[in-house]
């Protein structure tokens, strides 16, 4: 339980800090990046470092790689989406994640297992 | 236009918003670590690259720009939507970013030291998306 309440506060602290980086920089398609930003998986990473080998933070970072292009596949849809269909923004982003879910374990079951 | 930095735009963020993203960003670092334990690193590794906290991002772009818009009596939600829109391409690039942060952990933790690789990553993160931002820029 200590260690899920380290992992919480400590990805809260990372993803908010990237969050706020992303909220000071102008124009807003450079700002977006941060929205992809490594904030979940530094904090996580940082994390396993202590508890786990190499094998098996390796074997986190190549899954990660299948987990970024889903993400890559989710963002595009969204940009998309928003010009198309004009809809509701909190709509598409949580309606486009079951996208995300599809390609990431598609690819990981494909590619990885 | 030019990369710029402005402090302004913390004072349009209310404290309950950066709450949300705070829990979001928790949550979903926690959950990465009780799936990873429970299913293991391969199917872990997967969440450390959800987009956790980007509908809350993309709903706090949205609400800005409708207010700055509406302050100065223009039609908002066409523009807010735009902004959203910009907002994910960006993120798409950086999604780019990410995979090679992952590519870089993935070849090099086995052989060095931890805090090298990621902040190794974290540099080959932000070098590949703002290169390819400003790739996108010019053409």
């Amino acid at each position: 339980m200590g260690q899920i309440l380290i992992r919480f506060l400590i990805g809260g602290v990372v993803v908010s800090a990237f969050a706020i980086v992303g909220d000071l920089l102008k124009p807003k398609s450079f700002a977006g990046l941060f929205g992809a930003a490594p904030s979940v998986a530094l904090a996580t990473l940082s994390l396993t470092v202590a508890t786990e080998d190499a094998h098996y933070v390796a074997t986190e970072a190549r899954s990660m790689m299948t987990g970024a292009i889903a993400f890559f596949v989710y963002a595009c849809f969204v940009s998309w989406a928003m010009i198309r269909y004009k809809p509701n923004v909190l709509f598409v982003t949580i309606c486009a994640i079951p996208l995300w879910f599809t390609v990431a374990f598609g690819l990981w079951l494909v590619w990885l297992r | 236009m030019l990369i710029q930095v402005d402090p302004s735009a913390l004072g349009h963020t209310k404290w309950h918003e950066y709450a949300v993203r705070f829990l979001f960003g928790g949550l979903i670092t926690a959950i990465a670590g009780i799936i990873a334990k429970k299913f293991g690193p391969g199917v872990g590794g997967l969440f450390l690259a959800f987009p956790a906290i980007f509908p809350a991002s993309a709903t706090l772009i949205e609400k800005h720009e409708k207010e700055k818009k509406e302050s100065e009596r223009l039609g908002g939600t066409e523009r807010a939507r735009k902004a959203v829109s910009v907002d994910a391409a960006g993120a798409a690039m950086g999604s780019i970013g990410l995979f090679v942060f992952a590519l870089v952990v993935w070849q090099l933790v086995p052989s060095h030291a931890a805090w090298m690789v990621l902040t190794a990553a974290t540099i080959a993160w932000l070098t590949i998306s703002v290169s390819l931002w400003l790739i996108r820029k010019r053409t």
